[in-house]
């Protein structure tokens, strides 16, 4: 006993022939169909080519084209063939001339003949798995799709919302459950001789002639009515990209296809030379009995689909450009970003990086220049520290540093001195973590030995810009992880905010705080405040500052436990 | 709604301005050798105009043949170093030439236009200059064919690549680069970082500006930074014109070779290998003859500082290693073609 092959072609003859002759050496008797499209002359040197082999017949020729009804009329026509012809055919194997079968034939052969009874199709009701192409999946059964997807769209895709709209539903004939899956098959001579001379195939075949990818319904369906034994799946790997075209196997895939263990692989590049002169494998004794696993093909192909689908968080590139408008997260990884911190602890960067062990940045959008963590000119990948290149988008400027540095957590220093123009980013990007501590501009301006005077005027645009930053970052839509503080409120208690830093930003590695970093002198701001407040420009982004607040900081500054006292 | 279809109107007399542009210009090229007849069906073609590229063109040619290319068409704009005739020897090569402006033939494009559209259509093309060196997602194992035929698949008509500057480490002048050896292996490094994008507001193109040219050279005025965003690789049908260089066509859709909003496209990356010791002399002969890009002026200093033996490398620049570690670093995407 053996089994047979159907094998349908429409290009690519010599490698057809190849497989063929594969086929026939291995005992096979193969039944050919080819796309009446195809050119008489070239049909007929095909058919000459191949005179040679006795087992090999050429059946009526049908015009294939996807997602068509040809398709099924041809398999049928070549199946009749084939049961008429060699009766000694105990399973039919349909494949098409881009299928390589992998392993020796005979292997399949045994397999097959030590499952007598199983049909292997590949089967599932639509009303359970959700495998759409164009957003159709019970809709295939249940309208008319006289149109070509491929050829004719528009006119297709019209039609189905004229149907849709007037709620057109075909009836499907009794007794069928509507089931999908892969095109290629192998089936039992008993169920496939049931489907053909089913008495109700005319009716059938009405019915399917409309329906959308019959070859992928037609035998699916017709199979669960005649099968002893159903096995889900299919014998030929297969893989398909998210609109449903064929994945495509090159000589580069060589070493997966031979893992894979599977009987027949399909698409293969017709000039994958190498790939047709591994495949099929000599037998090997040990491996005769192996079973196809599809598991490293199947995580390989999911990453592709993967990225094709979703791209990479945060990257900007040439085949990609994400609507920052509608993005869930704009940056790669997290960030921080902390307003007002180094004014008041002159060495909190260093400090911050010591903690956290993240990289901390200067004032990235300082007016005259970009100031990278240590220093530098050029940060990782050569990002320029120009203002004018950084400026001139600065939004890129961003994402690009944290794409780039995403293996480290980043944090920057910001003020309202600073280049305002990332306010939106900061407010939206769900991996922002934005902390203010507001109205410490006052800091440096009340240090500078200044009098309230000379500087009301820089005041009031530092008070005007930082307020803008804050309405952005108090909007509804504001999606970053936003803590805001006044100077005052934060003088209540440092220790707990800082603390609320380093543990957002160190994660699970953070430790209880030591000593916090010293912070400047602030005796006087108060009375400063004063005298800006008389001089009618009113700091109301401080909070009120009281002058013993230093001293009640310093206090609180004091390491604390975090044990609850046992009392 | 308006808007939209009056742009469209608008592009699409532009388009067909070109058109009649370039073949008023028919003339200005003439064939010095003809091997056009040997284009089959089906071949990938490339278009090229070049000057004085001998040290270049060998390596070239064997690249692009491993590649797939099956014919070579050649717009040879006075070149005194041998270019014509070592062109005129090659087997898969067809020649013009012209004595006629650069830059007037917009840098060469309706040159190479009027070829396209005589033996274009229906052709994967790719337009690339002598010191571009076409890379994408396994490059290294599967050829152009293969590559177009995917491209085809997923019903794309163009291929999108990010140029790429190559620089040594130390001062360009000072390499030794031999004809046919591989730039690449002089012209490691690279900026894998600081490039910036946006949406050309009338090609619907991204416009990309950035790396090595742009930070040493274009900080004060970042807006006139080269362009780094090429359509290199196109199904050339008869109504098709490049624009500026490769950088952008028309019609506008052929410009959409990324999606939108988070998907992501197959995309290529053109190794520029312009920084070999030639750049001095070539620079000196660009100030001569001001005959390159928009705003000649600017790229005055830009030519000096490079003459001068300019060292473009920085400690945070990135040695090249393979397309996997350009697709790593998100400088190129295999889409969903699989691995």
């Amino acid at each position: 006993m053996t089994f047979g092959v159907v094998m349908l072609v429409h290009t690519a003859f010599h490698r057809a022939q190849e497989v063929i002759r594969h086929w026939v050496a291995g005992g096979c008797p193969v039944v050919v169909h080819v796309d009446s499209e195809v050119e008489q002359d070239v049909y007929d040197a095909f058919v000459r080519s191949m005179s040679d082999l006795g087992t090999v017949r050429f059946c009526r020729r049908y015009r294939c084209e996807w997602g068509m009804w040809g398709l099924v009329e041809a398999t049928q026509e070549a199946s009749t063939l084939m049961l008429r012809e060699f009766p000694d055919v105990s399973h039919v194997f349909l494949a098409s001339g881009a299928c390589l079968p992998l392993r020796p034939i005979s292997e399949l052969n045994a397999f097959l003949q030590a499952r007598k009874d199983t049909d292997f199709i590949e089967s599932a009701t639509t009303a359970d798995v959700p495998w759409t192409v164009g957003g159709l999946d019970r809709e295939r059964f249940t309208l008319r799709f006289p149109f070509s997807w491929k050829k004719r769209r528009k006119l297709f895709d019209r039609y189905v919302r004229i149907q849709q709209r007037l709620g057109v539903r075909r009836r499907i004939p009794a007794g069928l459950v509507p089931h999908m899956g892969s095109q290629w098959w192998c089936l039992t001579r008993q169920t496939l001789a049931a489907i053909l001379n089913d008495p109700n195939r005319a009716k059938y075949d009405r019915y399917f002639r409309r329906v959308w990818i019959p070859d992928e319904s037609y035998f699916q369906t017709l199979a669960r009515l005649h099968t002893k034994t159903i096995q889900s799946q299919s014998l030929t790997l297969s893989k398909f990209d998210f609109q449903g075209k064929p994945h495509i196997f090159y000589n580069d895939h060589a070493e997966i296809l031979r893992r894979s263990e599977c009987f027949v692989a399909r698409k293969i590049w017709p000039d994958a030379g190498l790939l047709y002169r591994v495949f099929p494998r000599a037998p090997v004794l040990d491996t005769s009995e192996a079973i196809p696993r599809t598991g490293t093909v199947d995580r390989i192909f999911a990453r592709a689909l993967e990225r094709r689908m979703r791209g990479r968080q945060g990257l900007q590139m040439h085949s990609r450009f994400p609507n920052l408008e509608n993005a869930n997260g704009i940056a790669a990884a997290p960030f921080s970003v902390l307003q007002g911190f180094d004014e008041l602890f002159p060495d909190f960067e260093n400090w911050l990086a010591l903690q956290t062990g993240a990289q901390v940045h200067g004032h990235l959008y300082a007016r005259d220049r970009a100031h990278f963590a240590g220093g530098v000119r050029l940060f990782r990948g050569a990002l320029s520290d120009h203002p004018k290149l950084r400026d001139y988008n600065a939004q890129s400027f961003l994402m690009n540093l944290v794409w780039n540095a995403r293996d480290t957590h980043q944090c920057l220093m910001f003020g309202p001195s600073d280049t305002q123009k990332i306010r939106w980013l900061l407010a939206h990007d769900t991996n922002a973590r934005v902390w203010v501590i507001s109205g410490a501009w006052s800091i440096p301006l009340f240090l500078s030995g200044k009098s309230a005077g000379e500087v009301r005027a820089e005041a009031a645009r530092l008070q005007r810009r930082e307020n803008r930053l804050l309405k952005a970052l108090r909007a509804p839509d504001a999606h970053a992880r936003i803590h805001i503080d006044t100077l005052a409120n934060f003088l209540e208690n440092p220790r707990d905010v800082m603390q609320m830093v380093v543990d957002e930003i160190a994660g699970h590695r953070a430790q209880e705080l030591g000593e916090l970093p010293s912070m400047v002198d602030l005796s006087g701001l108060p009375a400063f405040l004063q005298e800006l407040k008389n001089q009618g420009m009113h700091p109301f982004l401080t909070g009120e500052l009281s002058d013993d607040m230093q001293r009640r900081a310093h206090v609180s500054n004091a390491p604390r436990s975090y044990v609850v006292d046992p009392k | 709604m308006i808007g939209e279809a009056w742009l469209d109107y608008r592009m699409r007399w532009k388009r067909r301005r070109y058109l009649f542009r370039i073949w008023r210009k028919r003339h200005e090229i003439q064939s010095a050798v003809d091997r056009t007849n040997l284009i089959t069906t089906g071949d990938i073609l490339t278009f090229s105009t070049v000057r004085n590229e001998m040290l270049r063109l060998p390596y070239f040619l064997e690249y692009y043949r491993k590649m797939g290319v099956r014919h070579f068409l050649f717009v040879d704009n006075d070149s005194d170093d041998g270019t014509t005739e070592y062109l005129k020897q090659q087997p898969d090569v067809s020649l013009w030439t012209t004595g006629h402006s650069y830059k007037l033939s917009r840098f060469g494009m309706d040159w190479l236009g009027w070829l396209q559209w005589q033996y274009g259509h229906g052709h994967w093309c790719l337009t690339v200059d002598a010191d571009e060196l076409l890379i994408y997602p396994h490059h290294d194992t599967r050829n152009l064919s293969e590559l177009t035929a995917y491209l085809d698949s997923i019903g794309r008509t163009a291929l999108g690549a990010l140029m790429l500057d190559m620089y040594p480490k130390g001062a360009v002048s000072e390499l030794d680069y031999q004809p046919g050896q591989d730039p690449t292996k002089l012209l490691t490094w690279f900026d894998p970082d600081g490039y910036r994008h946006k949406i050309h507001p009338i090609f619907s193109n991204q416009w990309i500006q950035g790396g090595v040219r742009d930070r040493v050279f274009f900080g004060a005025e970042p807006h006139r930074a080269p362009t780094l965003n090429k359509t290199p690789l196109v199904k050339w049908n008869w109504r098709n014109v490049y624009v500026t260089s490769t950088h952008h066509m028309l019609p506008r859709r052929m410009n959409r070779v990324f999606d939108w909003p988070e998907r992501n496209l197959l995309t290529g990356v053109l190794l520029h290998t312009k920084f070999l010791q030639d750049i001095s002399d070539r620079s000196q002969e660009e100030l001569n003859r001001g005959q390159h890009f928009e705003n000649s002026t600017l790229y005055e200093s830009y030519y000096r500082r490079l003459i001068d033996g300019l060292d473009l490398w920085d400690a945070t620049a990135v040695e090249y290693t393979g397309w996997q570690q350009l697709e790593r670093l998100g400088l190129m995407s295999q889409g969903d073609w699989n691995e």
